[in-house]
This record gives structure tokens, sequence and C-alpha cells, in this order.
């Protein structure tokens, strides 16, 4: 099992959850963050006074998928995230020791 | 006849209450104003304020201000001191006609007049915003309300010596307005600038308001209440020519705050190159405070050029309050009501005949010399005894949790 962490421009979250619906991946809880890589921010003006925002706006997906998925998932969020413009987001995978559906106690792949 | 002097007083008295009305909701718009232009952290403590300021206002102006501005006075400088209101007009009285007959209800009177107090005490309250104690400012508004306002007001609408030189001031540009904003500016050399405002170098950083929506709605609000605060002033609706006046005032105080805005909106674009949202907001009230000293002797067309000239002003002075002389005002308020008030009592010499340029001159330095004077010394009293800042840890908490133990955004605020 493995945890995908994604960050993701906030205006591709619904094309990426259609994508991961299409590969049969359903379930994902989704966080507002701010971030940057790369991407430089830009300058506000407030009354006469300059401020920079460095953060800019993202949505972080967290997906439990069992092994076999994950090449998978992270092709179809990769597609459909990606703009080609800088501040895509990127994809982190890690190792899940253990899941449980707290509603039926069923752990493992099926908990997923 | 004696139906229609009823009927007149009546009219007349109820257009008053009415306008009063009108005017008491000027300070839901400060309330939103304010509240909007704050950080979340700060939200719950400045609608406290607001609330608080006006019921503080209209406890102590019927305890004692009224009587202070409005009463017999010792001489045309120092006004006579008495307390609680007195009746009101008999119909006898009304019905006997004649220029001395009362043409609208006494207690219609100070409804009227302590929604102005409320006003101009309401200024100071955006100026101080996010570091000051509750308490220390319900302790200055007792004061002002009581005391430094009815004085300067006595002086020219209590008929003291301002009136009798020909000091021109039609709803108070200079005596609700420019006031207030002596106070607010005495208020904010005692307090200092919230922490890190002012970089080391001096640097300008910015404090994004929370919420626009609602200083945007505060705004609206206030315009809208501002035809009951100017219209108001002409005191009399029930003859042809006093209604044909309170249209006047009413349209020159709309143009005025139009033209505000525009003057507003392009001297953000031109400083800026951006539409500063805050910034035509105090263009609006730019415009609404320029007129606000007369709105009935100007043409429309010139009414909206004193508005504009009030909006192109405010966003030059609002910059060099901050920049340049570090006076840091969250919300502007120093600059729309006190530099733009100065503004609309000299511009009424444009157009009103029977002003003149010494006797504004006069009343704006009587007036503010007063008011700020007597503000730093009750300022400094009410620091000496209760200090007027909240600690660092607390401005850095946030006044909601310090001076009222809740937040005003607990599900959703973040700092």
């Amino acid at each position: 099992m493995k945890l995908i962490v994604a960050i993701i421009k906030p205006f591709k979250l619904d094309d990426v959850r259609e994508a991961l619906h299409d590969i049969d991946v359903h379930g994902m809880t989704v966080t507002e963050a701010k971030g940057f890589g790369r991407q430089k921010g830009h300058t506000e003006i407030y009354r006469g006074a300059e401020y920079a925002i460095e953060f800019l706006p993202k949505v972080r997906l967290e997906i439990g998928v069992a092994d076999d998925k994950v090449e998978q998932a992270i092709e179809a969020i990769g597609n459909a995230a990606r703009t080609g413009k800088i501040g895509d987001g990127k994809i982190f995978v890690m190792p899940i020791e253990q899941a449980v559906r707290i509603r039926t106690e069923e752990t493992g792949d099926i908990a997923l | 006849m004696e139906q229609v002097m009823e009927l007149s007083y009546a009219l007349d008295t109820f257009y008053f209450l009415i306008s009063g009305a009108l005017v008491m909701w000027m300070a839901a718009g400060f309330a939103m104003l304010e509240a909007g232009l704050v950080r979340s952290k700060n939200t719950t403590e400045i609608l406290a304020k607001n609330i608080g300021l006006f019921s503080i206002a209209s406890l102590m102006y019927m305890l004692v201000g009224y009587n202070i501005m409005y009463g017999d006075g010792i001489n045309s400088l120092i006004p006579g001191l008495s307390f609680f209101l007195g009746a009101d007009n008999a119909t006898a009285d009304v019905i006997a006609g004649g220029d001395d007959a009362p043409y609208y209800s006494n207690l219609a009177d100070f409804f009227f007049q302590v929604v102005f107090v409320a006003t101009a005490m309401s200024i100071v309250s955006g100026a101080v915003a996010e570091r000051m104690k509750l308490m220390s400012f319900f302790a200055f508004a007792v004061v002002m309300t009581a005391v430094i306002y009815p004085v300067q007001g006595y002086w020219t609408w209590g008929g003291g010596f301002l009136s009798e030189i020909g000091f021109s001031d039609f709803a108070g540009s200079g005596i609700v307005h420019m006031a207030g904003a002596a106070a607010a500016l005495a208020a904010v050399l005692i307090l200092g600038a919230r922490k890190g405002k002012y970089g080391p170098n001096g640097e300008v950083r910015a404090i994004p308001g929370a919420n626009m929506p609602m200083a945007a709605l505060g705004t609206f609000i206030l315009w809208l209440g501002w035809f009951g605060f100017n219209g108001g002033s002409q005191l009399q609706v029930s003859t042809v020519e006093n209604a044909n006046a309170v249209a006047m005032v009413f349209v020159n105080t709309n143009l005025a705050a139009a033209a505000g805005v525009i003057g507003a909106l392009i001297a953000s674009r031109i400083m800026f190159g951006k539409v500063d949202l805050t910034m035509i907001l105090n263009g609006a009230l730019a415009g609404l405070v320029s007129i606000t000293a007369d709105p009935l002797s100007p043409t429309p067309l010139s009414a909206a050029a004193i508005g504009l000239v009030g909006g192109l002003l405010v966003v030059f002075v609002i910059i060099m309050m901050d920049k340049k002389f570090k006076i840091d005002d969250p919300v502007g308020a120093i600059s729309v009501h006190g530099v733009v008030g100065i503004w609309g009592l000299l511009a009424v010499v444009f157009n009103n005949s029977e002003a003149t340029l010494v006797a504004q001159l006069i009343g704006i330095a009587a007036i503010f010399g007063w008011v700020f004077v007597s503000s730093l010394i009750v300022w400094s009293i009410i620091k000496a005894v209760i200090g007027v800042r909240v600690t660092e840890e607390q401005e850095y908490q946030g006044l909601d949790q310090s001076e009222c133990g809740m937040e005003a955004y607990p599900e959703f605020g973040k700092k």
C-alpha cells in the first residue's frame, strides 16, 4: 500500500478527481495549502505599501492506493494536473504501514 | 390654520427624526468598514468598540453633553453646564406662531444631535484599531462625548463665538469630522504604530484588511446615512424653499461622494497602477466629508468638483501620513475626516458668499486646536492611569482574545 501525496494547482482538482475515477481510484482527502517550488510569487500593493506574496495557493491530495495501482495513479494525476507552466506541483509516494476502514474494521488493501 | 401649523411641526419633527435614524445607521457603516479593514483576529474587538462608543455617546450626551452644546453659555467662548434633557414644546407655543415659535420637537433636536456626536467619536475608533485597550478607548469616549465635542460644538451651532464671526459649517465637516480626526490624531501620537507596521529602515509594511465585502458594505451604508447627515441639517422640510433645499442637499451629497470615488480611482491608478478598493472606498467618504461643510450653496457640478478634489486629495494624504509622517492609521480616518474636513471648510468660500476665508480659518484653528490639545491631555492621563496599549503578546495574539475573550471566526480563523 502506498500513500500518494500530490500538490497541484487548485483549478486542476476536478480534472484530477475525474482522472482518478477513470482508473478506479475512489476516495481521497483534500486540503488547501500554500507553497512554492521554483515558481516565483508576485507583489501586491495595499494602500501604497508593496508586499511580496511568496506562497501560492495549492491543493494537496492524499490517496491511498494498492501497490499495483501506483504507476497508473501517478500517470493519471500527472496528466490531469499538468499545464506545462511553472507551478504545476509535485507528486510524492510514501509507504503505508497499515490501513483500517473505521466502519467495518477491514484492514489492508481492501481498506483503501 | 392651526392645524396646518401643527402638521408642519409634525412633518418637520418627523423628517428630523428620520434623518437622525439614518445617521444612527452610519454607526453600522463605520462598524462594517472598520471590521473589513482590520485583520480577522481583531474583528470582534472593533465591533465591540463601535457599538460601545455609540452607546456611551448616547448616554453622556443626554446626561450633560447636549446641554453644554445647546444650553445658555457663560459667554461666547465658555458654555454653561447643566444636566439632563428639558421638556418638549407645548402645542400652544407652536401654534402661537411668529419668528421664535418652535417648528420641531426639542427631543427630536436632541436625537438628531446625539447621532452626530457618535459619528465624531467613531472616527477615532478606526485610527487606533488593532493595538488599543478597549477600556481605555471607552474612557476617552466618555470625556469626548460629554465635554470635548460639546464645547467646540457650542462655539458654532450653540451660538458661540464662531457663529458670531460667521464661521460656516452646514453639517459638520469641521465640527464633526475634523474634530473626530483631531482626537484621533492625538490618540495615534500617544499610542504609536502597530507592531510590524514600519520596518527597521522605516519601510512601510502592508497589513491588509480581512474582509473587503464588509468594508464596501460599510461604505455604502455610510453613503446612505449621509443623506440624513446632510439632509437633516437643513432642519426643516415643510416649506417649498426648505423642501427644495433638502433636495439640493441630497443631490449634491450624492454627487460629491461619486466624484470622490472617481478622484480616488484616478489617483490610485496613477500612483499604484491598480485600483485599490480600500482607497476608492475612502474616496467616497472623502467626497462626502468635503461637501458636508456646505452641500446647499454649490451647483451640482460644483459639488461634484469639490468631491473630486476630496477624492484625489485623500489618496495622496493617506500615503503621506503613512510613509512620511509614520502615522499608522489602519482605515485612513485622520486623512479622510481631518485633512479633507479642512478642505471642505475652505471650499465653502467658493460657493457661499456669506462665508469668509478668515472666519473659516479661525474656525479650523479653534476647533482643531481645542480638540487636539484637550484630547492629548485626556489620552495622556488615561495612559498614565490605566495605559492605552495592549501588550506585545496580546497584540500578536489578537485583541479578540485579549479584550473580548472570543474570536470573530472561531471555525475558520487561522491566526
